[in-house]
């Protein structure tokens, strides 16, 4: 109705500092529901696909990555690093009873590569054996990676001709992966052979981290998959008695520190999300309570002049409308300024998996958001609108007449 | 239009004194007819108010009925009272009431554009200028004395030429030469068939009606 409309504009612009409170308040809950429920989002979603990536059910590393960079950092946190152990440990645990199938993994760290301004982790998989690369690069590229051939993350800027150079080694980019909001985004898949490649070539260019390492004897990792009808510990177990020097950890217990430690930071920025929540409702309650309280007077007035309850609520309502529209607006705006330009660092802070959700959801969430505090704004004015249109009209008019 | 109340009364519960009920309005028969002005006086508390706003369908009585035409007001729906009232009840309340974020023109076109009615601002202006306030119409409440917000108040209640206008004390914060013209505009405003209640302590005004009651503790006599 344009006489609610213009009576509500008129009734902003009239108490501009009231108005702007009370937008700023709408724009505070609006912010808050957004980007807390983006960052619960994007860890969630960083954490799952973490925990596809990762897909094994024991990971056996030396013993010296304990100390050199643990498995994690090299694949969560995007921490390059290397640790290599002779390949006849590889031999050992595949043979293992309840290993069903079990695949080396090789890394190789890159201070500095022209293609990329971070340091790049290079990660070499056994095409023959290997059960989790090759499923998720089969995503991007259906063919096979054969030698001097590269699959690089989705962080990595590949050139027009799509060659790029390591230690000396012309690599053919073959595929990009989808972003994982993990370290991965920046590693570099190669088979064993051009990895092992890359290696001989750069200790031919004098690289010293790698002296002594003959590169056609060693793993750094070995991935295993558990039988039907064996324990994931027990095989863990057993693999730690039987083969020395190595490390065998079930997978879930690496990922479940990690889970810890997101669902906690999920957890209380939930609770922080939902507090401020309540607490800029009941806020906004009590403000649009007391301005109505303020202006019963008139509401009365226009009771005399003929306006029916229904369209004292009209009016009441429509301005709250309006504020808490704006309000939502421009706390969805800077929630968005904060979670998008944000996002690299909110990875590297938190030190945890970070994946935004895809668009779709993205812009779900805005407008439920805005919904929330329009809705906010409706039902609370609903509630002082109806408070007021309660009221005999004949009493009202006495107050302070 | 002929206004009849049949046996009101209005009683109000006083918190201060005990919750005793207290009678405002005694059972009362009165009629008001187009053309008529009639007049109530009474000492401060004796009921007057509360009498105007039960017929002006602004306070349920607490028994009783009150009719315009054979229409029980009281028994109309809320939606249908208030567009009633918009159209055929002029009201000049007690007290200040503008609206403090409109103008005085825009004040007096309330009732209009409420109901989406754009066509009056030509009227609004004759009114503003035959109360006097002709000059101040863009300005806001705020800056009004209390007769110049009494006198908008009055060009209110007349926009949409009702057929019955209930003044309460409309000249209270006017002076002599205003306070006559108010009572003339009345005057007139029967003349031209409304039904005037006026409610006023002023003793000039006995002069321009054509009924006088008084109002002693909510006994209304003539
Ligand atoms: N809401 C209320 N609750 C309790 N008592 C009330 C209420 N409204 C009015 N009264 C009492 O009812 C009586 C009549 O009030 P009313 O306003 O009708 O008087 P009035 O004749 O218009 O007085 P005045 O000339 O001062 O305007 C007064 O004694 C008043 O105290
Ligand atoms: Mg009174």
């Amino acid at each position: 109705m344009r006489f609610a409309k213009e009576l509500a504009l008129r009734n902003m612009k009239r108490k501009p500092m009231r108005t702007a409170a009370l937008i700023i308040l709408a724009a505070f809950l609006a912010f808050s529901v957004f980007a807390g429920t983006m960052i619960v989002m994007s860890l969630q979603r960083g954490l799952e696909s973490y925990q596809t990536r990762l897909g094994a059910d024991i990971v056996a590393v030396p013993f010296e990555a304990r100390t050199k960079g643990s498995l994690d950092s090299i694949l969560l946190q995007g921490i390059p690093g290397y640790f290599y152990m002779d390949s006849q440990y590889y031999e050992k645990i595949k043979n293992t009873s309840g290993v069903e199938v079990a695949t080396p993994q090789f890394y190789l760290a890159l201070a500095s590569a022209g293609c990329c301004s971070i340091p790049v982790q290079i990660i070499g998989f056994e095409p023959e054996t290997d059960f989790l690369i090759q499923p998720w690069i089969s995503q991007s590229y259906s063919g096979t990676v054969g030698d001097g051939d590269v699959i690089v993350g989705s962080d990595i800027s590949v050139p027009l001709n799509h060659q790029l150079r390591f230690y000396d080694t012309d690599c053919n980019v073959v595929a990009q992966l989808d972003r994982t909001g993990t370290g991965l985004d920046t590693a570099v898949y190669a088979n064993m052979n051009t990895i092992k490649q890359m290696m001989k070539n750069a200790q031919a260019l004098g690289f010293h981290n790698f002296d002594g390492i003959n590169a056609d004897k060693v793993v750094s990792s070995v991935m295993i998959k558990v039988a039907e009808g064996y324990t994931i510990e027990n095989v863990a177990n057993d693999i730690n008695i039987h083969v020395r020097h190595i490390e065998a950890t079930p997978a879930k217990s690496m990922i479940s520190g990690i889970g810890e430690g997101l669902s906690n930071v999920s957890g209380i920025i939930g609770i922080l999300t939902v507090m401020i929540w309540i607490l800029a409702i009941v806020i906004l309650m009590i403000a649009f309570v007391m301005i109505a309280n303020e202006r019963t007077k008139e509401f009365a007035v226009l009771r005399v002049v003929g306006a029916s309850r229904k369209m004292l609520v009209r009016i009441l309502r429509t301005e709250s409308a309006l504020i808490s529209v704006i309000g939502a607006a421009i706390g969805a705006g800077a929630g968005c300024l904060m979670i998008f330009p944000f996002t690299g660092a909110m990875r590297t802070r938190l030190g945890l998996p970070y994946l935004l959700p895809p668009a779709g959801v993205i812009i779900g969430v805005l407008i439920g958001a805005i919904a929330i505090s329009v809705f906010a704004g409706w039902m609370t004015s609903y509630i002082s609108a109806r408070k007021i249109a309660g009221n005999e009209t004949g009493l009202i008019l006495r107050e302070d007449a | 239009m002929i206004l009849k109340a049949e046996k009101i009364t209005r009683q109000y519960i006083r918190q201060s004194r005990n919750k005793n009920v207290f009678m405002a309005v005694k059972e009362t028969d009165f009629t008001l007819e187009g053309g008529q002005l009639v007049e109530i006086t009474g000492r401060s508390g004796s009921g007057k108010s509360t009498f105007l706003n039960m017929l002006a369908g602004l306070l349920a009585p607490s028994s009783g009925h009150i009719f315009v035409d054979d229409t029980d007001i009281y028994a109309m729906e809320d939606k249908e009272r208030s567009r009633f009232r918009n159209l055929n009840m002029g009201v000049i309340p007690q007290g200040q009431t503008g609206l403090q974020s409109l103008t005085v023109l825009e004040n007096v076109l309330i009732p209009c554009k409420m109901y989406g009615d754009e066509g009056k601002e030509e009227y609004a202006r004759k009114l503003l200028d035959y109360v006097g306030i002709g000059e101040l119409k863009n300005a806001y409440p705020n800056e009004l004395s209390g007769g110049e917000l009494r006198r908008m108040s009055i060009a209110r209640a007349l926009i949409q030429s009702p057929k019955i206008l209930f003044a309460d004390e409309p000249t209270g914060d006017l002076d002599d030469e205003n306070t006559r013209s108010v009572l003339r505009l009345l005057r007139k405003t029967a003349d031209n068939g409304c039904a005037v209640l006026l409610v006023t302590h002023e003793r000039e005004a006995a002069e321009y009606a054509d009924k006088v009651y008084r109002m002693n503790d909510g006994v209304l006599t003539m």
